[in-house]
């Protein structure tokens, strides 16, 4: 029997006989400033994770499990009267359930949303684009979008590239870290840890077709249940993403934790885009001082508060901004 | 439980209501989502707090804590004025037709017989009429005034919703709603599950909580049948087997009593335990009591346990008080009179209520004895940690001796689920540093013991030295040999009793399970209900098959459930009156005319007629009881009563503080705060991120969760002048705490006989050791007493006070 070129399914045991990685060099659709990629020899199934925050209990079973497969150590903070603990993401902490007190206006009651964050992994990934470093950041034609840390260079850019607010530079090696969608147990034929965790299959994966199926049946039940706006969040902003929700009231996603309603790439971005490969070029040519140069610097290269005035002054006549 | 966890897929409604299902049984939980999302089926959350389960629920309403009484009670009156009953289960499966004594009434909150003095009942009137055959009188028709369906009409009458919402401060509509959604269950193919947990146990009418939604569950027809039932979500992997096993001061195993020290010999013990039917043709299954009790004596002293020394009942300790429970024993020991503790796998120092009195009890000890896998605060309670622990230390003389355990990844055995299934399980790693397994420990320290006894004798040493100890290694008995002596073997051979040519079971052999257990000192079995555990087939606690004939959520290939590997009790009554299922499209089990069978292993004798013999068949009525005559000290039927601090008095009889019969220390008495000092109702709980007080060590448990907390309502915060993630003061007549604030919408006050009261929410994880940051437990401030029946903590519901302050000191004073 064929293998299938990813997991269908997070729930199953890992595979008993050898497995070739699928996720290779050969795999990439996209490589963060590169514009000469070739194509990939073949096309994987799209996969998906998709997180039913209908059925979410907020138990943190997938931060944990997060915490546990990639071995990160996030800090214990203080508590500040809420239950999102840590209080953010960090280059530690990949998935944060984000809890809101919400009261529906149209029936008084109070509803408790909990929404598991963290990388949505866009079908047009902002931070790729934002990237000055070649193959820092890469998308799989699986549709994961993955940092490569040996390439990255601690910029930035792609936390002002990404339209979620997701990734997040460390201050121990200065390189941007994100959820990677478990790609290194997805190449094995594993689901994300996250979802093998959650013990409500509150997050279940699959191919994304399978995972749009099932939302389906859940926002059908949902439905049944007086949720008029119950529907699947896969924003065509980004062209969809690999990640999606299925929301009680998708009529307003930014109830849940400012969820943007109408994700896209901030137009800022796209014009760093245009700067991005001379400012790419740049790099290339002191490559060989760059580790040096970072190392002199000691700290992360930002985007500074003059960069973001220059490139909004040359958008200043669209005034989108994102949601 | 009385179903199992995977049974609850099967249901139509579940009712989350003393407990947080989502929040401290995630992954049981998923049963629930799977009825949700399969079935269609609907979950209501009743809780002073809106809570993570509350959060995926159908339909939420609130309550004030400790007034869950008033609250059932009122759906049981709903359900009989609106007709929404199984009439034909309950006039055939409860006791609803039996005829009461003339003599019991209940008046003005109390029932009768109540002796103020000892705060106690003469409970003689609480019982069935007895014909002169010996039987209970009955009336089928139920028109007979006294019968238990008219005298529980009459209790329940004044539980109107307009008193539940003035009681419970649940809003008469949404009372109203969770009514009608309840009621539905009301016909044989729609059936309700109760998940339950310490917020029913913890108060001082705990036991009376459970039997209240125990009874509306049989008059709807929901006990024994698929996606029904009473199901007690234990707290603990193995507190149900600590329970079954009897580690209880009044307990031997398989729930077997231990003696009183009025019940002198054997004679007078087994006297008031022959368990004769109350009707005709009742199966009345304690009426093996004998056989059960006398296999467990030979299981424990062997050759010294014969007929002729009443099987070494002189062995047994004779309780001089109802209980030795926890309550008593620190009760004890802060009055000086106990020198010892040995505290296995417990935190008392965090666990039980009145920690300044847990403190000054430890204190007086000269000795303690602590076997845990991590640091306790227990074991530490000596040791100033600043204002988490202001103890001072050289006025301490208690010696502590830390023992090391494994923890249950690093040993084998079973454990038992809250649905009984005593699942075995392998050691996944070695035990690190100078940890020993609590049956080395025990094993060591006993054969050392028994050494010093057959030395120097002593009063009686006999019960030690003649303590049967037959293990490979004394030293170190194994989990195997343990479970097997809990199964139980043939002593001689077993002949039919039929003809005695036959031998069902010769010597040496594991018996098949209890039912071949003799009183006649021929069988040995620790524990007769765990018995099939791990007989002549082998370890059946190890099976591992998930086949699921039926798709029933039985699984029977899936380790072992006690009793006999049955996952549902009371399942004959699944089927109507001629055995035949409610509703078909969810058997469980069906009578063919000959005997019972189907998908789990039948509740009833396999060929006993389903017209003559009644389901429930530890009962010597053959029925259910919805009057369950003297066998709870606190009244045949729940009443309502408020906590022994409660922010209202109680509307039914102002002058009746607390369960009337439940046991309160003088010393405790000047301790109860009142609502004009306290004016807040404190509740206590758990959260996802933690496991009680193991999980603080470990720093990824710490990150999800860092910081004591307590939660409060925007409203209480407001008038407070106490801000979100801000500093906290919470104190009792007890004790003081401080807390961050956690203030939130999910919490409002509610409206009690015409006032606000505040809830104020304490979780239950932090201490002065581990990787979180320092804090308390509720347990500073919860009450010294118990529930009236089995003395567990009210620790869910009493008076603090809050104000804002500064930040706690860690100076060692």
């Amino acid at each position: 029997m064929m293998r299938p070129d990813s997991p269908r399914t997070a729930a199953a045991n890992p595979p008993v006989q050898p497995m070739e990685t699928n996720l290779t060099e050969r795999d990439l659709i996209r490589r963060s400033a590169t514009s000469s990629l070739p194509p990939p020899e073949r096309q994987l199934t799209e996969v998906a994770k998709l997180i039913d925050v209908s059925k979410c209990i907020g138990c943190k079973a997938c931060q944990s499990a997060c915490i546990e497969w990639n071995d990160t150590n996030p800090a214990i903070e203080e508590n500040v009267g809420v239950y999102t603990n840590p209080h953010d993401l960090t280059a530690d902490m990949y998935t944060l359930m984000r809890f809101t007190e919400w009261v529906n206006p149209e029936t008084d009651n109070l509803e408790w949303l909990i929404r598991k964050d963290g990388c949505m992994h866009c079908s047009d990934p902002g931070c790729l684009k934002a990237c000055p470093s070649p193959g820092a950041i890469v998308q799989y034609s699986n549709g994961i979008v993955d940092f490569v840390h040996e390439n990255c260079i601690g910029c930035g850019y792609c936390v002002k590239g990404c339209p979620f607010n997701i990734p997040r530079i460390s201050k121990v090696d200065h390189k941007a870290y994100k959820c990677t969608l478990c790609s290194d147990r997805v190449a094995v034929g594993q689901g994300p840890a996250c979802a093998k965790a959650c013990p409500t299959k509150a997050i279940v994966f699959g191919t994304k077709e399978d995972m749009k199926k099932h939302a389906d049946e859940r926002i059908a039940d949902l439905k049944s249940r007086g949720y008029a706006n119950a529907g699947l969040y896969d924003p065509p902003g980004v062209s969809g993403t690999h990640v999606m929700y299925v929301l009680h009231h998708n009529d307003k996603p930014h109830i849940y934790a400012d969820l943007p309603d109408n994700p896209r790439i901030s137009p800022v971005v796209e014009t760093w885009k245009g700067v991005t490969k001379y400012v790419g070029l740049a790099f290339m040519g002191v490559a060989a001082a760059g580790s040096l140069l970072h190392g002199i610097l000691g700290r992360p290269n930002r985007v500074t508060e003059e960069d973001e005035e220059a490139a909004e002054e040359l958008v200043e006549r669209k005034p989108e901004a994102r949601v | 439980m009385t179903n199992a966890w995977t049974d609850i897929k099967n249901t139509d409604l579940v009712v989350v209501m003393g407990g947080n299902a989502a929040e401290a049984h995630p992954c049981g939980f998923k049963w629930v989502t799977e009825a949700k999302a399969n079935r269609g089926a609907k979950l209501i959350v009743v809780d002073p707090r809106y809570t993570r389960t509350a959060s995926v629920s159908d339909f939420y309403a609130p309550i004030r804590q400790g007034t869950d009484i008033s609250f059932l009670n009122g759906v049981i009156k709903y359900c009989i004025e609106n007709n929404k009953v199984q009439w034909e289960y309950t006039k055939a499966f409860t006791n609803a037709s039996y005829i009461v004594k003339d003599g019991f009434s209940y008046q003005d909150g109390l029932f009768t017989g109540y002796d103020e003095e000892k705060r106690d009942y003469d409970r003689e009137s609480w019982d069935y009429v007895i014909g002169d055959d010996g039987f209970a009188v009955v009336d089928p028709s139920l028109q007979h005034p006294r019968c238990v369906w008219n005298l529980l009409k009459e209790h329940v009458a004044i539980y109107t919703p307009e008193f539940v919402e003035r009681v419970c401060g649940t809003p008469k509509a949404k009372f109203l709603k969770i009514c009608e959604m309840i009621a539905e269950c009301s016909t044989p193919t729609k059936t309700m599950t109760s998940l339950y947990a310490l917020g029913w146990t913890q108060h001082s009418s705990g036991a009376q909580n459970i039997r209240a939604m125990a009874m509306l569950q049989l008059i709807l027809g929901n006990i024994g049948v698929q996606g029904g039932g009473m199901n007690a979500l234990r707290g603990h992997s193995n507190i149900q087997g600590l329970t079954d096993l009897g580690l209880m001061s009044n307990l031997i195993p398989g729930y077997l009593n231990i003696p009183t020290e009025m019940e002198e010999n054997f004679g007078s013990y087994m006297s008031t335990r022959q368990f004769k039917p109350l009707r005709p043709g009742q199966t009345s299954y304690w009426q093996n009591y004998k056989k059960f009790f006398v296999s467990f004596q030979k299981a424990m002293w062997g050759n010294a346990a014969q007929a002729d020394n009443d099987w070494a009942y002189d062995y047994l300790p004779k309780l001089d008080v109802p209980s030795y429970d926890v309550l008593r024993i620190f009760e004890l020991m802060n009055e000086g009179r106990v020198n010892g503790y040995f505290c296995q796998g417990f935190n008392p120092l965090l666990a039980f209520p009145n920690r300044a009195k847990i403190t000054s009890a430890l204190s007086k000890l000269k000795w303690l004895v602590t076997m845990d896998p991590l640091e306790t605060e227990t074991s530490r309670f000596w040791e100033n940690h600043g204002e988490y622990n202001d103890v001072d230390t050289k006025s301490i003389q208690t010696e502590v001796f830390q023992l090391p355990t494994t923890c249950f990844a690093e040993e084998a055995g079973s454990l038992a689920n809250s649905g009984r299934w005593l699942q075995w399980h392998w050691a996944g790693g070695t035990p690190p540093g100078e940890a020993q397994h609590d049956t080395w420990i025990m094993g060591q320290i006993f054969v050392r013991l028994r050494e010093l006894y057959r030395k120097e004798g002593g009063a009686f040493p006999d019960p030690i030295v003649n303590l049967a100890w037959d293990y490979k290694d004394p030293g170190e008995p194994t989990p195997e040999e343990l479970a097997k002596e809990i199964n139980g073997r043939a002593i001689e051979d077993l002949r039919d009793p039929t003809d005695v040519t036959k031998v069902l079971v010769p010597a040496g052999k594991q018996v098949l399970n209890f039912s071949q257990l003799r009183d006649d000192g021929t069988t040995l079995s620790g524990c007769w209900i765990y018995s099939g555990n791990f007989n002549e087939n082998g370890n059946n606690m190890a099976r591992r098959d998930n086949h699921d004939p039926g798709d029933t959520g039985a699984y029977l290939g899936w380790t072992f459930a006690w009793p006999l590997n049955r996952r549902t009790l009371y399942n004959r009554a699944s089927c109507d009156v001629n055995g035949k299922p409610w509703d078909p499209t969810r058997k469980i089990i069906e009578w063919d005319g000959t005997k019972w069978s189907g998908f789990d292993v039948p509740d009833i004798a396999p060929n006993a007629k389903p017209q003559d013999v009644g389901p429930f068949i530890m009962n010597q009525e053959g029925v259910s009881r919805l009057f369950t005559r003297g066998l709870m000290r606190d009244g045949p039927f729940p009443a309502h009563y408020e906590p022994f601090e409660s922010p209202v008095d109680n509307v039914i009889n102002p002058k009746i503080r607390g369960n009337p019969v439940a046991r309160v220390f003088q010393n405790d008495v000047s301790q109860f705060g009142t609502s004009a000092e306290f004016p807040y109702a404190a509740t206590s709980y758990r959260l996802t991120e933690h496991f009680h007080y193991w999980t603080k060590h470990n720093r990824v448990n710490a990150a999800l969760q860092p910081e004591f907390f307590v939660e409060i309502s925007e409203e209480l915060a407001a008038e407070k002048k106490i801000e979100r993630g801000g500093w906290v003061r919470v104190w009792s007549k007890r004790g003081s705490i401080k807390a961050k604030a956690l203030v939130t919408k999910r919490i409002r006050p509610l409206m009690c006989d015409g006032k606000a009261v505040h809830v104020v929410g304490i979780p239950l994880h932090w201490g002065f050791i581990g990787a979180a940051k320092k804090g308390w437990g509720p347990n500073s401030l919860a009450p010294f007493v118990g529930d009236a029946n089995i003395e567990t903590p009210e620790s869910k519901a009493f008076l603090v006070n809050i104000e804002p302050t500064t930040p706690p000191s860690e100076v060692v004073a």
